[in-house]
């Protein structure tokens, strides 16, 4: 039988605010255990929450962002469950009212194609400390700075059909919360982390399958294999005559698989109602325009912008738009080489992006800047050097030996367009060969290639490939 | 001395008659001497009042008093005191000690009251007659085989019987009007988000409100002028500048409207209480006020919606007390679910545990919506049935409580007839409006208290109608014997 897979992602955002959502103190991460919890995080009796404006905002950010209905009233709800690292006995968060409603996002499919991804809505909630089951000699530790965090947690229709649509859905969501400057994005801290609703179904049949809910995945790499896996696991399931029960699964990044956390049956009933300590959260218009005025533009305006105006093909455009930082310095590349922004693409998807993958870097941490990489553009252009040096030359300034015209200068390596010095080689090269020659003359027309091959050795690539090529051909075909 | 007022206080503290120091002595003098028979109070703080009584000495000295600078006052125990241990009465809290003070304590010490201790209260403001302590029950001076009523219970019998001249209390569902009434005292619950809960420890968010509790409606005019006000700590509290209630004392109230809703004097109210109110209502028609009765048809609906919406509330509330960050933690826990369950298991009362039952039954999947929801929907009708009687009449009087105090231990048993003498005083929360008690005649030597409701903010008119009634009789500086 042909089997769909059905994916909803759940994705958990922690925005960037100062403080946290529901106190004034700090949400840095890494501090000394439980030294940014303040009375409110840490649950004291009689202490209550206020609401972080900041956060709002950034809520209000996305919900634009994805085109989605901003709720003029919502409201914040105690979902009630005991665990260490849970201060109150509930979490704040939002249930039946949530402020970002029905919205959407396209992502591009391997095949060129592209498809829209439903977001169900995206609601505000606190996040809990952290339990630390290790150096505490059989008991556990709690540490409560992360406890008040504020979280947006984004949740997708059932619209993806493949871990592959999955990722890619994650990834355009991950690029957007970083534009629009909401979420720092980083996975290994979990800041950005996802939990995948997976069923799958009979290909043509219309109801869903029984899902199970993946939780925690805080990396593309895992959110791809768990839900290959998972979905492998129900195929067999019902494949062998049993059924998928409904459960929330952990995924084990050592192992590769998913195992059971607990079952339907086993699942808290949280006793969500109103939180009585705060009002409910009414936006109006007035404040949306003033948050819309701060958008900046948007991963799928700008790819289309620089389409249109930098005449580049949809991936490059795709590639060069994948963050804001990347797009950013594209652009300050192709104006300080002049314009010419097919060569500026061709860099910094080439040898700037090799180099920073190589490193494991960010654009914004790259040894070489637009401007250094502007001028060496600037001499391919008026052929002070060629392509070829050019690599050697941003290796160079890579390492820190300087702008490009300073490696070209203390390295010599100007390009040689001296007709006459240029003549001189290739006489040169033509005498130290003659059995080519007699080939080439021959008709073996490709011999060329060796011959300017030679020549550029001989002048330690300085030479005009240009030059030498008509010079060339001048001479062999005389004698 | 200790029969003087807070107002009368005032003036010879200021006139230097006497010294903050003096009347702070003389206070903590008759806690030592007379508390041991009532156990009104679970803390006292001699030492620290004996100092905040010499900063304001100092401060009268140098012309800056405010009215309240130099007076002796007590917090219930619900209200968090920076060093001071705040208990709520619980078992729970025994050990805890706040790094903060609530704003209502912050603003009282700001305006130069002297803390002489903290009231013994019903665990978690849960009760009516002050017997769910951990502490052990309240007596009430008036007859110490009687509660003093609850949850303010501890605030209540200290002001009677003179051991503080005001005292804070909450009010939830009635806990400071009633004790106010079963006492003999004044005690005012004002509009919710009036008085900043910052500090006061949750029992029903939506419900509870701190308020004054004293022997005259300008002392409480006083206490409630350094109380209420807007908080930015607490969400709820109210953007909304503050009226000058000792102001507008003595304002005539001849043509004042009063509704005496016909439920409020039906079945299960004590003949001789009604003949006490009616008495009171009299009073006031000689003052020139006029008398119509209302309905309030839902008043009926009013205990059966509270004792959803307020356990539902607490269940989440007091989650928070869970063995693991402060508080009591049960010995030798095996595994987490083993110190959660002892922790609270012995930490919480009775009534604190039915309490949270009950309410986390009717958060329940499944329930949720029968119980809660329908709850909610009651409380929009209540509110709409009072939105409707203030169209026609300016202030709502009737009995504070259907009886006088009882005698301890004769509704613990059974908590649906000690939840019934909340009847006259919860709708008022599930409105959010304000009430006060005002002693009105005594039956049996014990004390009868009215309730007057008012509309929203509307406290100073609530006060003034209280003082015109306190100028034209004597039931609320009659004090118990043994104790004037």
């Amino acid at each position: 039988m042909e089997w769909e897979t059905v994916i909803g992602l759940e994705i958990h955002a922690q925005l960037a605010t100062k403080s946290k959502i529901f106190s004034g103190a700090s949400t840095a991460y890494g501090a000394e255990p439980n030294t940014q919890a303040c009375a409110i995080d840490l649950g004291l009796p009689g202490v209550l929450p206020v609401l972080n404006a900041e956060a709002v905002r950034m809520a209000v950010k996305l919900g634009l962002a994805i085109g989605a209905t901003i709720s003029s009233r919502s409201v914040f709800a105690r979902k009630n469950y005991f665990y260490p690292d849970l201060p109150k006995g509930y979490q704040i968060s939002q249930f039946e009212l949530p402020v970002v409603g029905l919205g959407s996002l396209e992502i591009e499919l391997e095949d060129g194609s592209t498809k829209t991804i439903g977001v169900t809505r995206a609601h505000l909630e606190e996040d809990a400390g952290k339990s630390l089951h290790e150096d505490f000699a059989g008991m556990t530790g709690i540490d409560l700075n992360r406890a008040g965090t504020p979280l947006l947690e984004i949740v997708s229709e059932p619209d993806m059909r493949s871990a592959k649509e999955a990722v890619a859905y994650m990834k355009k969501l991950h690029a957007l919360v970083r534009y629009l400057e909401i979420c720092d994005g980083n996975m290994q801290e979990g800041s950005f982390r996802c939990d995948a609703n997976v069923s799958v179904r009979p290909k043509g049949q219309h109801k869903f399958g029984t899902r199970c809910e993946i939780k925690n995945l805080n990396s593309f790499r895992f959110v791809e294999r768990a839900i290959d896996y998972e979905v492998e696991r129900q195929i067999d399931i019902i494949e062998g005559g049993g059924s998928i029960v409904q459960e929330t699964r952990l995924y084990d990044p050592d192992k590769g698989e998913t195992r059971s956390m607990r079952s339907k049956e086993e699942a808290n009933d949280y006793r969500y109602f109103p939180d009585p300590d705060l009002l409910p959260l009414d936006i109006d218009e007035a404040f949306i325009d003033k948050v819309r005025a701060t958008l900046p533009e948007l991963p799928d305006e700008k790819k289309h912008r620089f389409m249109t105006h930098y005449g580049l093909s949809a991936y490059d455009a795709g590639v060069l738009t994948a963050s804001r930082e990347m797009g950013d310095f594209y652009e300050a590349v192709v104006q300080a080489c002049g314009g010419n922004a097919k060569l500026a693409a061709n860099w910094v998807m080439g040898d700037f992006s090799a180099f920073l993958n190589k490193e494991n870097r960010d654009v914004t941490e790259a040894p070489v800047t637009a401007d250094m990489l502007g001028q060496l553009l600037q001499r391919i252009e008026d052929n002070t050097i060629s392509g070829k040096i050019a690599k050697d030359v941003f290796e160079a300034m890579w390492n820190g030996e300087g702008t490009a015209d300073e490696v070209i200068e203390s390295k010599g390596l100007k390009q040689i367009t001296d007709t006459g010095a240029i003549v001189a080689i290739c006489d040169k090269v033509i005498a130290e060969n003659p059995a080519q020659v007699e080939q080439y003359r021959a008709g073996k027309d490709k011999l060329i290639g060796f011959f300017v091959g030679q020549v550029m050795k001989e002048s330690k690539g300085k030479a005009n490939p240009g030059q030498v090529n008509a010079i060339l051909t001048e001479k062999l075909k005389g004698g | 001395m200790h029969n003087k007022t807070i107002a009368e206080l005032a003036t010879v503290l200021q006139q230097g008659e006497v010294s903050s120091v003096e009347l702070t002595q003389h206070f903590i003098d008759r806690i030592e001497k007379l508390d041991a028979g009532l156990n009104a109070f679970i803390t006292v703080t001699p030492e620290a009042a004996l100092q905040a009584a010499k900063a304001a000495d100092a401060r009268i000295k140098a012309g800056e008093a405010a009215p309240l600078t130099g007076v002796p006052i007590a917090h219930k125990d619900i209200f968090c005191t920076s060093g001071v241990r705040t208990s709520c009465g619980s078992r729970m809290l025994d050990n805890f000690v706040a790094p903060y003070d609530a704003t209502v304590v912050e603003r009282f010490r700001a305006a130069g009251a002297v803390m002489v201790g903290k009231t013994n209260m019903d665990e978690f403001a849960m009760g009516s007659s002050n017997e769910t302590s951990f502490y052990g029950p309240v007596k009430n001076p008036w007859d110490t085989e009687r509660v003093p009523g609850g949850s303010s219970g501890g605030s209540a019998a200290a002001v009677a019987a003179r051991l503080a001249p005001g005292a804070t209390g909450t009010d939830t569902g009635g806990s400071i009007r009633q004790p106010a009434a079963l006492c003999g005292i004044t005690g005012l619950k004002p509009t919710y988000g009036r008085v900043s809960r910052w500090g006061m420890i949750a029992f029903a968010s939506s419900l509870d409100q701190g308020g004054p509790m004293a022997r005259t409606a300008e002392d409480c005019a006083i206490m409630l002028g350094a109380m209420a006000g807007f908080d930015e700590r607490d969400s709820t509290s109210i953007e909304r500048p503050v009226d000058d209630y000792v102001g507008a004392l003595n304002t005539d109230i001849a043509g004042l409207k009063i509704g005496l809703p016909k439920e409020y004097f039906g079945e299960g109210l004590d003949p001789d209480v009604a003949r006490a109110i009616e008495a009171a209502i009299d009073e006031y028609k000689k003052l020139g006020a006029e008398v119509v009765e209302i309905s309030l048809p839902n008043t009926h609906l009013a205990v059966p919606a509270y004792y959803v919406v307020a356990p539902a509330e607490c269940s989440s509330n007091l989650s928070r007390f869970d063995g693991v960050r402060y508080g009591y933690r049960c010995e030798d826990p095996k595994d987490l679910v083993d110190l959660y369950t002892r922790s609270r298991g012995e930490g919480f009362g009775a009534e604190v545990k039915r309490r949270i039952m009950i309410g986390t039954y009717a958060l329940s999947a499944g329930y949720y919506d029968a119980y809660y929801l329908k709850a909610q929907k009651i409380r929009r009708l209540i509110s709409d049935d009072f939105r409707k009687a203030f169209e026609q009449v300016d202030v709502i009087m009737g009995p504070s409580s259907p009886s006088t105090a009882f005698k301890v231990g004769e509704k613990a048993d059974d908590p649906v007839t000690m939840y019934l003498s909340d009847i006259y005083t919860i709708a008022a929360n599930l409105a959010g409006l304000p009430g006060m008690s005002v002693p009105a005649g005594e039956v049996g030597g014990l004390p009868v208290g009215l309730q007057i409701i008012g509309n929203y903010f509307d406290e100073a008119r609530l006060l003034n109608v209280a003082h015109r009634f306190q100028q034209v009789t004597d039931w609320h500086s009659h004090a118990p014997r043994g104790f004037e």
